[in-house]
C-alpha cells in the first residue's frame, strides 16, 4: 500500500489538474478542497496519537487573518504564506505548551474553548477586524507579478497543489519516523513511552505545532483564494468540518485527508443548496454512519477494494 | 549520603522508604541495598508492597518518607524519565507494549528512545535500527515473531518482549515485576534461562519480583522477603527459603495454591499496579 | 472628589446581581454534564443542545395564546421535563449504549456528531430569528435592592427564583446522591464501575437514569434562562464549552465545587459584561486556564497519582 501511495498521489494530482482545466468553475472549489485537506492532515497527526481537536479551525483563522492584515502592505503570496504558517505555528506552540498536558476530553474541549475565544475576539473587536462583516483581502501578487483574472485562480490552485504535495510528503516521512511512531505509542501505552525515557508531551507538542502550521497554511490559501475572511473561519462548525473530513477520509492513509476533502467539497457544492438548512445535520448523520458502519472512511473502503482486487 | 560512607559495591540504596495508600502501609520503612551485578529476588504475599517498591524506585510513585540513592546519587522523587536516563530500566507485571505496533517496531522504538527520538524525517526502521532490533529479538528468541502485532502474542512472548524493550535502553539496573507470571509452566524455565543469560552477558544488575520458588532458588543470588510493607528476611536463597518464619509467612501461601500466588489478580491494563 | 466607586458603584451592583442569576443557570447545566460524565465516563458534547432545546421549547410553550399569566412558570418547568424525558432516554438507548466500550476518541466524535445534528434540528424547528418570551419575568415583577446607599431595581425572577432553584437543585442532588439508595448506587458506579457491576448493580439502568437526569437538568437550565434573554442559534455551543469550563475549573466529579465555580465564573463574566464587553466571552476561559495552570486537577479536584 505504502509503495503504491506516491503513484496514487500523482494520479490524483493529475486528475485534479485535468478537472480544473476541463471545468474552470470547479477550480475554485478544488483549491479550497486542497486547502482543507492540508488542515485535515494536521488533524490526522493528532488522531494518530488518539487525540481529536474540536478547535483546529482557529489556526486556519489565524493564517487567514494574517493574510488579510498583511496583504495591503506586502501582498505577495510567497511572503504571506510563510508568514501565516509561522504565526499559526508560534501560537500553536504557546497554546500547545498548555494543551499537551491534557488528553482525550480535556484536549478536545480545551481546543474547542480556545477556538470559541478566538471567534468571539474576532467578532467583538470591530475596530480591528470589522467584526462579522469580515475583511476583504487586498489585491495580491506572486513573486512580484500582480495576480488578476483567471490567472489568479490558476496561481492559487497551483499554490494549493504544491503546498499540499509538500505537506503530504512531510506527513508521510514524519509518521514513519521515531517521533511519528511514538505518536501512535501515546495512544496505546503512554506510560511505557515515559519509561523508555521519551517525553510523551514533547512528542505530542511537535505534532501539535506541525498541525497548527498546516492549518495556518490552509487558512492562508483559503483567504487568498476567496479574498474575504470572516470570524466564521474560527467557528466550531469549521472545526467540526475538519474533523468530519478526517474521519471521512479515514485515519489510515496520508492521502485520506485530500480524498476526504475533495469528496466533501464536491458533495457540498451540489448538495448544500438542497440541504442548506440542515447541512450540519447531514454531516452529523454521515459522521455517525461512517463511525458506526465504515470506520476506515473512504480511504478504508478504497484500500479494502484494492486488497480484494489484488487477491483475485 | 556522604562520600565517605559510600560503598562502591552497592548500586542501589533504599533507606527508610515509607508510603501508605489510605490506611494501607505499602512501604513501612524499607531498607535495602542492591549490590552491583547481583540478581536479587523479592518474594512475599500479594499486597505486601513489592510492586510499590519498584514503582518508587522508578519514579512512578513518590515515597512519603525515606530516600533512594543510585550509584551514589539521590534519585528520590525524580520523574520516571529522569530515572531511566540514569540507567534504571523496568519491566511490568502486565507487559506494556505498544499494541498497534509489531514486535520489531516495539523493539525499534525502544532502541530509538535510547539513541534519540527527535528525528522527524529519518524512518524509525532504518537499517542500523533494524539490525540492532533483530539482534535484540534474536537474543530473546523473539526474531521469529518480529512481524506479529504486539497484541497478538502469547503471554510468554509478551513478557519477553517487554523485558527486551527495557534492556534495549542498556540499563545497569533492571527491575522486573513478575517476569514469569502468566508464562506457561512448560516454558517458564526456558524463559528464565534466556533472561538470565542475556542479563549476565550484559552485566546488568537485576531485581525481580517472583512467586515461583523454583525460579527464585535457581536464579537469585539473594532473596528479600516482603511482608506488609517491611522486609522480613534477606539473604541467600538457601538460607532464607528454609527459615521457618518465612515459610509460614510467605511460602505456606504459595505452596497451598500456586495459581493464586502467580499474580493473576485483578488489575487494570495500562497503569502499573500500585 | 469623585471616586471610581461613586461613578461605577451602581453598575458594579448590577453586575453582581446579574452574575448571581447567571451563575445559577450555569450551575444547572454544568452539574448535569458533570453527573453524566462521572457515571457514564462519556463527555456529552451535545449537552449544550439540551439546554438550547429546553430554552426554545419553554419559550414556545409559554408563548401559546390563551395561557393564563400565572401558568407561565409551571410551563417552563413542564417544557424542560418534557424535553429531558424525551431526548434523554431516546439518545441513551439508540446511540450512547453502542459506544460505552469504545475508545474515548470515538465517544467524543459520536456525541460531537449528535451535537451537529441537534443544532440544525433546533434551527429547523425554531428558525434563526431571535425568539423571546419574558412573561414569567414580567409577571413576578421587580424589587428594589438597596446597594451602597442607593437602590437597584431588579427582577424578582433573577434575584429569587433562579438562585433559589439552583440552590434547591444543589441541596436536592447532594441529598439524593448521599442519602437515598438509588443515589448511592449511582455514586458507587462513579467510584468503581467494575466493582459495582460485580455486586449486581444494573449499570444499564443507572446509565439510562443518569443520562436522563442530566438532560432534564440541562433543559431546565435552558427553560429557566429563556425569559431572561433572547434565544439565537449558537447558544448550545456556547453552553457546552462554558459548562465544560466550569467542571474543568472545579475538578471533575465535584457538585459543591461546581456550584462555587459557577458563581466565580458567572460573576466574572457579568462584571466583564458591564466593564469590558469585548471580553465577555473570554473571561470564563481566562479563569479556567489560570486555574488549570496552577492546579491541573481543578480547584476542588483531588490530586491524582502522578501522571507520568
Amino acid at each position: 500500500m505504502r509503495r503504491a501511495e506516491p503513484w496514487l498521489a500523482l494520479a490524483g494530482a493529475l486528475a485534479l489538474v485535468a478537472v480544473a482545466w476541463a471545468a474552470p468553475w470547479l477550480r475554485f472549489i478544488l483549491t479550497l478542497a486542497l486547502a482543507k485537506g492540508i488542515a485535515v492532515l494536521g488533524i490526522l497527526l493528532l488522531l494518530r496519537a488518539g487525540q481529536v481537536s474540536f478547535g483546529h479551525a482557529m489556526y486556519a483563522a489565524v493564517g487567514a487573518y494574517v493574510v488579510a492584515f498583511a496583504a495591503p502592505s506586502m501582498g505577495d503570496v510567497l511572503v504571506l504564506l510563510p508568514m501565516a504558517m509561522l504565526t499559526a505555528g508560534a501560537i500553536g506552540l504557546v497554546i500547545g505548551l498548555f494543551i499537551t498536558r491534557y488528553r482525550e476530553i480535556f484536549f478536545s474541549m480545551l481546543n474547542l474553548a480556545l477556538s470559541m475565544v478566538l471567534y468571539s475576539l474576532l467578532e467583538k473587536f470591530y475596530a480591528i477586524t470589522k467584526g462579522s462583516d469580515g475583511i476583504r483581502v487586498a489585491p495580491l501578487s506572486i513573486a512580484g507579478m500582480p495576480m488578476d483574472g483567471p490567472m489568479a485562480g490558476w496561481v492559487m490552485f497551483g499554490t494549493a497543489l504544491t503546498v499540499a504535495a509538500c505537506f503530504w510528503w512531510v506527513a508521510r516521512q514524519y509518521l514513519i519516523s521515531p517521533m511519528g511512531e511514538a505518536l501512535a505509542a501515546i495512544k496505546t501505552r503512554e506510560t511505557r513511552l515515559e519509561f523508555l525515557g521519551v517525553s510523551a508531551r514533547g512528542v505530542l507538542l511537535v505534532a501539535y505545532v506541525l498541525s497548527a502550521i498546516m492549518a495556518g497554511a490552509a487558512g492562508a490559501i483559503i483567504a487568498m483564494t476567496s479574498r474575504h475572511v470572516t470570524p466564521l473561519l474560527a467557528y466550531w462548525t469549521s472545526s467540526g468540518e475538519l474533523v468530519f473530513i478526517a474521519i471521512l477520509g479515514g485515519a489510515g492513509g496520508v492521502l485520506g485527508p485530500f480524498l476526504g476533502a475533495v469528496t466533501y467539497e464536491l458533495i457540498r457544492v451540489y448538495a448544500a443548496a438542497a440541504f442548506a438548512d440542515i447541512w450540519q445535520m447531514a454531516l452529523g448523520l454521515a459522521l455517525l454512519a461512517v463511525i458506526l458502519f465504515a470506520p476506515g472512511g473512504v480511504w478504508g473502503v478504497i484500500a479494502g477494494l484494492l486488497r480484494r482486487a489484488r487477491a483475485t | 549520603m556522604s562520600a565517605a560512607q559510600r560503598d562502591d559495591s552497592v548500586l542501589l540504596e533504599a533507606r527508610g522508604l515509607r508510603l501508605a495508600f489510605g490506611g494501607v502501609k505499602a512501604a513501612d520503612g524499607i531498607d535495602l541495598s542492591v549490590r552491583r551485578g547481583e540478581f536479587l529476588a523479592i518474594i512475599g504475599p500479594n499486597g505486601a508492597g513489592k510492586t510499590t517498591f519498584i514503582n518508587m524506585t522508578t519514579g512512578y510513585l513518590r515515597p512519603q518518607g525515606g530516600s533512594i540513592h543510585y550509584d551514589g546519587e539521590e534519585i528520590t522523587g525524580l520523574a520516571p524519565r529522569a530515572i531511566v536516563k540514569r540507567g534504571i530500566g523496568r519491566s511490568f507485571q502486565l507487559p506494556q507494549l505498544f499494541t498497534e505496533h509489531t514486535v520489531l517496531q516495539n523493539a525499534a522504538l525502544a532502541i530509538a528512545a535510547r539513541r534519540g527520538v527527535w528525528h522527524p524525517f529519518a524512518p524509525l526502521l532504518s537499517m542500523s535500527v533494524i539490525d540492532e532490533a533483530r539482534e535484540l529479538l534474536n537474543r530473546f528468541g523473539l526474531d521469529g515473531i518480529r512481524d506479529s502485532r504486539a497484541d497478538s502474542l502469547n503471554e510468554g512472548a509478551r513478557k519477553l518482549a517487554d523485558i527486551a524493550m527495557a534492556t534495549a535502553l542498556r540499563p545497569r539496573l533492571l527491575l522486573m515485576d513478575e517476569p514469569t507470571s502468566g508464562v506457561a509452566a512448560s516454558e517458564k524455565m526456558a524463559v528464565v534461562e534466556t533472561l538470565a543469560r542475556v542479563l549476565r552477558e550484559a552485566e546488568v544488575t537485576a531485581v525481580f519480583v517472583e512467586h515461583d520458588m523454583d525460579v527464585v532458588e535457581r536464579f537469585s543470588d539473594r532473596v528479600a522477603v516482603w511482608s506488609q510493607g517491611r522486609i522480613l528476611a534477606l539473604g541467600p536463597p538457601g538460607e532464607v527459603l528454609r527459615d521457618p518464619d518465612v515459610l509460614r509467612e510467605v511460602i505456606g501461601v504459595a505452596a497451598v495454591d500456586p495459581s493464586a500466588a502467580s499474580g493473576a489478580g485483578p488489575s487494570r491494563e495500562g497503569a502499573p499496579d500500585a | 472628589m469623585i471616586t471610581w466607586f461613586d461613578e461605577n458603584g451602581l453598575l458594579l451592583g448590577l453586575a453582581l446581581l446579574d452574575g448571581l442569576a447567571y451563575a445559577a443557570l450555569v450551575f444547572m447545566v454544568s452539574v448535569g454534564l458533570n453527573l453524566v460524565f462521572g457515571v457514564l465516563r462519556v463527555l456529552n458534547v451535545a449537552h449544550g443542545s439540551f439546554y438550547a432545546i429546553g430554552a426554545y421549547a419553554a419559550a414556545s410553550l409559554g408563548g401559546m395564546a390563551g395561557l393564563p399569566v400565572w401558568a407561565s412558570l409551571p410551563v417552563l418547568l413542564l417544557a424542560a421535563v418534557l424535553v429531558g424525558l424525551v431526548l434523554g432516554p431516546v439518545i441513551e438507548r439508540i446511540l450512547l449504549r453502542r459506544i460505552y466500550a469504545e475508545e474515548p476518541v470515538i465517544q467524543l466524535l459520536v456525541t460531537f456528531a449528535l451535537f451537529m445534528i441537534l443544532e440544525d434540528a433546533q434551527k429547523l424547528v425554531w428558525g434563526v430569528q431571535p425568539v423571546s418570551n419574558d412573561v414569567a419575568v414580567r409577571w413576578l415583577g421587580t424589587v428594589d435592592v438597596p446597594f451602597a446607599g442607593d437602590v437597584i431595581p431588579f427582577t424578582k425572577y433573577q434575584l429569587f427564583l433562579l438562585p433559589g432553584v439552583a440552590l434547591a437543585t444543589l441541596v436536592g442532588l447532594a441529598w439524593f446522591l448521599r442519602r437515598t439508595l438509588t443515589g448511592r448506587v449511582i455514586v458507587a458506579v462513579t467510584v468503581d464501575r467494575e466493582a459495582a457491576t460485580a455486586m449486581g448493580i444494573d449499570a444499564k439502568k443507572v446509565f439510562l437514569l443518569t443520562f436522563t437526569a442530566g438532560a432534564v437538568l440541562a433543559a431546565l437550565g435552558g427553560a429557566l434562562a429563556s425569559p431572561t434573554t433572547s434565544l439565537v442559534p449558537g447558544i448550545g455551543a456556547q453552553t457546552i464549552v462554558l459548562s465544560f469550563a466550569v467542571i474543568a475549573t472545579a475538578g471533575l466529579g465535584q457538585i459543591e465545587g461546581a456550584a462555587l465555580t459557577a458563581l466565580l465564573i458567572g460573576l466574572g463574566r457579568s462584571v466583564a459584561v458591564y466593564f469590558a464587553p469585548e471580553l465577555e466571552v473570554v473571561v470564563p476561559y481566562i479563569i479556567m486556564v489560570a486555574v488549570l495552570l496552577v492546579r491541573p486537577q481543578g480547584l476542588f479536584g483531588a490530586a491524582e497519582a502522578r501522571r507520568v
